[in-house]
């Protein structure tokens, strides 16, 4: 079991510089993020765009800022908990929470700092009705263990790198494999694309382009996927599996289901200090609502300082204190 | 100032037809514009072309803009993806699109 003061769920650039404000304050912070990589939203769907808005910096990459962000954090030695969900959280002392996550890691603090971005990053899942029923018998949203698809025949869709490069991986293994793509064009690494268009030419993989899929048959298990193709109309095409492959797209996820206070799906907080109406929690960043919300980094960087102020005074409200700057102190002075 | 307004039918996904003015001087793309009158789109990604939860379909035969590279690439991402599939945040409010008809494109899930 992990032990820390603050648990902050989400490891976007709001949570991570909220161990640096922690930080100053001595409190120790743990980071639980669905994703395999820190970043959030700025790694994983902008790394590669610059960011206008942040003081200091005429204009800086997203994934330079987050880069930035885990340097000036590391005097702090947060720990992490990377690729697991955040899933239930229960009070298990007068000031303390358990977390539980997915993959059965327990995470206990006095406050937790609920950072979680737009929530949870999940698999797109394309909308054909009956899909769900499939999910465990046929139905595959990510590739875990390509030896399942040993002399199988699978049905890729999508027309991004993961979907070219399972398409090549798993052809080298699969009985047959078949990629269905929404356009002719793909927007994958141009080597991926002509290693697949290689492969088509050599009757290695069922290239169909410009067709997308809209049926799943079978009784208990998956038997063929109806596809729609520009042309020739309905092909239903005999597979033991569909692998959508449409990248990730943030829902809110298990945050839902813990007793805070929802506006559309995003947390009231209480602007003094950016506290739920659950004692000990707060939410911060894009995740949290109030009167005039910005979704701003800027803002979210604010609104962590502001909870990790009342975060102290929560844990320990017999301690003086007192506000040091950074300028004055230095980061190890305090 | 009237004359710098445009105006835009927007279908919503219970079919309802709503009529939407937008400035032109402002510099504001279509789903600012549904966001501004409220309409439940979410723009996650700001009017990157990065997340297609914006995602419409232009029914009026207004001369659009060709979809750029990262539109296409972020519509291969998305459902319901048809011939008249744009995202809302790449069609930027100008004079050309006044009378523009468009119906937000369904969300899955």
């Amino acid at each position: 079991m992990i032990q820390t003061d603050i648990l902050i769920i989400g490891a976007g650039p709001c949570g991570l510089f909220t161990v640096f404000e922690a930080g100053l304050l001595k409190l120790k912070c743990h980071l639980v993020d669905v994703l395999p990589n820190i970043g959030g939203q700025l790694s994983e769907i902008y790394p590669k765009k610059p960011i206008y808005d942040i003081p200091g910096y005429p204009s800086i990459l997203a994934g330079d800022l987050i880069h930035n962000l885990m340097e000036q954090i590391a005097p702090f030695k947060p720990g992490f908990t990377l690729g697991e969900k955040a899933e239930k959280i229960e009070k298990t002392g007068e000031k303390e929470y358990t977390l539980t996550t997915n993959k059965g890691t327990v995470i206990q603090a006095p406050v937790i700092m609920i950072a979680g971005g737009l929530g949870v990053f999940t698999p797109r899942k394309p909308p054909i009705e009956g899909l769900e029923k499939f999910e465990d018998c046929g139905v595959d949203y990510m590739v875990k263990d390509p030896e399942k698809y040993r002399n199988k025949n699978i049905l890729i869709a999508g027309g991004g790198d993961s979907a070219l490069d399972w398409t090549i991986e798993l052809s080298s293994i699969a009985a047959s494999t078949t990629l269905i793509h929404r356009r002719t064009s793909f927007r994958g690494a141009l080597d991926s694309v002509d290693k697949v268009m290689e492969l088509a030419k050599a009757g290695k993989v069922n290239l169909i382009t410009e067709a997308q899929a809209v049926g799943v048959n079978g009784d208990d298990t998956l038997e063929s996927i109806t596809i729609k193709q520009k042309e020739k109309g309905n092909i239903d095409i005999n597979t033991n599996y569909f692998i959508p492959l449409f990248g990730l797209t943030p829902k809110l996820g298990p945050i839902a289901e813990w007793g805070l206070n929802l506006d559309r799906s995003a947390i009231e907080v209480d602007t003094k200090d950016y506290s739920t109406n659950v004692s000990g929690i707060y939410a911060i960043g894009d995740i949290n609502t109030y009167e005039g919300k910005l979704k701003l980094i800027l803002c979210g960087f604010h609104e962590g300082t502001m909870a990790v102020q009342s975060a102290f005074k929560y844990i320990y409200p017999d301690q003086k204190l007192s506000f040091k700057y950074t300028t004055v102190t230095g980061i190890e002075g305090l | 100032m009237e004359e710098a307004n445009i105006h835009i039918t927007v279908k919503d996904r219970e079919g309802k037809e709503q009529k939407l003015e937008a400035p032109t001087d402002m510099n504001l793309n279509l789903m600012e514009v549904f966001k501004s009158y409220d309409l439940p789109v979410e723009g996650t990604c700001g009017g990157m072309a990065l997340c297609a939860s914006c995602h419409c379909y232009v029914h009026s035969s207004h001369e659009l803009p060709q979809a750029s590279d990262d539109e296409e690439d972020m519509l291969d991402q998305a459902f319901y993806v048809e011939d008249n599939s744009r995202l809302s945040c790449q069609l930027k409010i100008q004079k050309s699109l006044d009378g523009l008809k468009v119906e937000l494109a369904p969300v899955s899930e």
